[in-house]
């Protein structure tokens, strides 16, 4: 009789006890959930791709946007820091693998010691993901926004065309002005902070200084902003509504407004993931200290921890690529 | 899982690791090396690379071509795919390649053409 036959080597796949795809539960469970995961970000970026083809010739220039490094105040530094960034969860991504490497031989105290080294990796890059938000929220040149919702930066055309600061040119007026806010009138009505220089002041600097001119949100075919003439400057001015400092989800003095909304939406989301990588790589840690798993007799858990923190490192990858590469 | 049922070659066996930890520190080298390359790319931009190719930048499918060899060795090595069954591989690899590949190609189809009704006159300022 066939079924009598117990053997390895005739070992049937229907008489159960197989794991499927050979993989155990966990892992597999893990798996799904990366590919689930994997599509949401594709789903993201893919419409980043679409908003930035939709607006391919006035797209804002990664370049001129993260130029900060810390301690280097004023000196441009395109990328170096996401650079550091992403050497920093590729280097959390090694401690990790090493931590799972050494849960392989059983090996407590190295697990334990290579998973807080993958913690202390990923807090430096939220940290510094904390600093790059900052930096973007804050805005460093200022522009104008005008009636037709278009962003117009200024440049100084005795100074090679170099961007130039609204608070290098413009004379604040002494305030007459506060804030609105619940507190101080009407209970149901207040306003968004005010801006350093009302348009007023921005407009008077820029008429009485020849120098100035404006660039627009073209691009040439050269993938440089276009520089307006000094009349197409008047004219654009002129027709400013908004002073921008800044980023917020309505309005970026980088500009287009779904830079900004794209680029808080996808770098929160990730940040999002490596903090929650954080914390459940936390958890997993106190288990090692406290012994869980040399009870248990496998560090599987740490392998599995391990899978959804590359799939974190994986993810940044392409955020790089695709937000301050291409 | 015993600690030498890991496939320690990369480079369809050109780079053979001793253990298991070598092929780590291997495969990081080989990581920052491609990091290295693309952040100097993109600081230097060599004027040669700006040319369109298949509506595309040359610069921007290298820096695309170089992403997905990134994110094969990260797959691959770090998140032990090499050492997974065939079926498993198939099934995550295909179906993302598909589904990721499909998306893209119909949205940004798509923005493409939106931008080519704008451009024609219909919208003076898009926002």
């Amino acid at each position: 009789m066939s079924s009598t036959i117990s053997s390895a080597e005739v070992q049937n796949d229907w008489d159960g006890g197989g794991k499927p795809f050979k993989v155990s539960y966990g892992k597999l469970m893990m798996w799904f959930f990366i590919v689930s995961d994997a599509l949401t970000f594709s789903g993201f970026l893919v419409s980043y791709g679409f908003a930035r083809f939709k607006h391919i010739d006035s797209w804002p220039i990664a370049d001129e946007v993260f130029t900060h490094f810390p301690f280097l105040h004023g000196i441009d530094a395109p990328m170096y820091y996401v650079a550091l960034m992403t050497f920093i969860l590729i280097f959390s991504s090694v401690t990790m693998v090493l931590a799972v490497d050494a849960g392989h031989n059983n090996n407590k105290n190295k697990v334990a010691f290579y998973m807080l080294l993958t913690i202390v990796g990923g807090a430096v890059f939220v940290g510094s993901q904390a600093w790059e938000w900052a930096n973007f929220i804050r805005g460093e040149y200022g522009a104008l926004e005008t009636k037709g919702g278009q962003i117009v930066q200024f440049v100084d055309s005795e100074n090679s065309n170099k961007r130039i600061a609204l608070k290098d040119f413009v004379v604040a007026n002494p305030k007459f002005r506060e804030q609105h806010q619940s507190s101080k009138g009407l209970w149901y009505r207040d306003e968004s902070s005010l801006p350093t220089f009302t348009i007023d002041e921005v407009s008077q600097a820029f008429f009485s200084n020849p120098n100035l001119l404006v660039r627009s949100e073209k691009i040439n075919e050269k993938g440089k902003k276009i520089i307006l003439s000094r009349e197409e400057s008047i004219e654009k001015v002129s027709q400013a509504v908004y002073v921008v400092e800044g980023a917020n989800l309505i309005r970026n003095e980088y500009g287009n407004r779904l830079f900004a909304d794209f680029f808080f939406f996808i770098t929160g989301f990730h940040g999002f993931h490596v903090f929650s990588g954080v914390v459940i790589n936390f958890i997993i840690f106190l288990n090692v200290i406290l012994g869980t798993y040399e009870k248990r007799g496998h560090y599987e858990m740490v392998e599995k921890v391990g899978l959804y923190w590359h799939f974190v490192d994986l993810v940044w990858v392409f955020v790089f690529t695709f937000f301050y590469l291409v | 899982m015993g600690q030498n049922s890991h496939k320690l070659e990369i480079f369809r066996g050109l780079v053979k690791f001793k253990s298991n930890v070598q092929k780590i520190w291997g495969v990081l080298i080989f990581l920052s090396i491609v990091t290295i390359v693309e952040v100097a790319l993109g600081i230097i931009k060599p004027e040669i690379l700006m040319n369109t190719f298949l509506s595309m930048k040359l610069i921007n499918w290298i820096f695309l071509i170089l992403t997905i060899i990134k994110a094969y060795y990260i797959t691959w090595d770090f998140m032990h795919m090499r050492d997974e069954s065939f079926s498993l591989q198939a099934s995550v690899v295909i179906t993302l390649i598909f589904l990721m590949a499909y998306l893209a190609f119909i949205l940004l189809v798509e923005g493409n053409y939106i931008y080519d009704v704008f451009f024609e006159g219909f919208v003076s300022w898009d926002f």
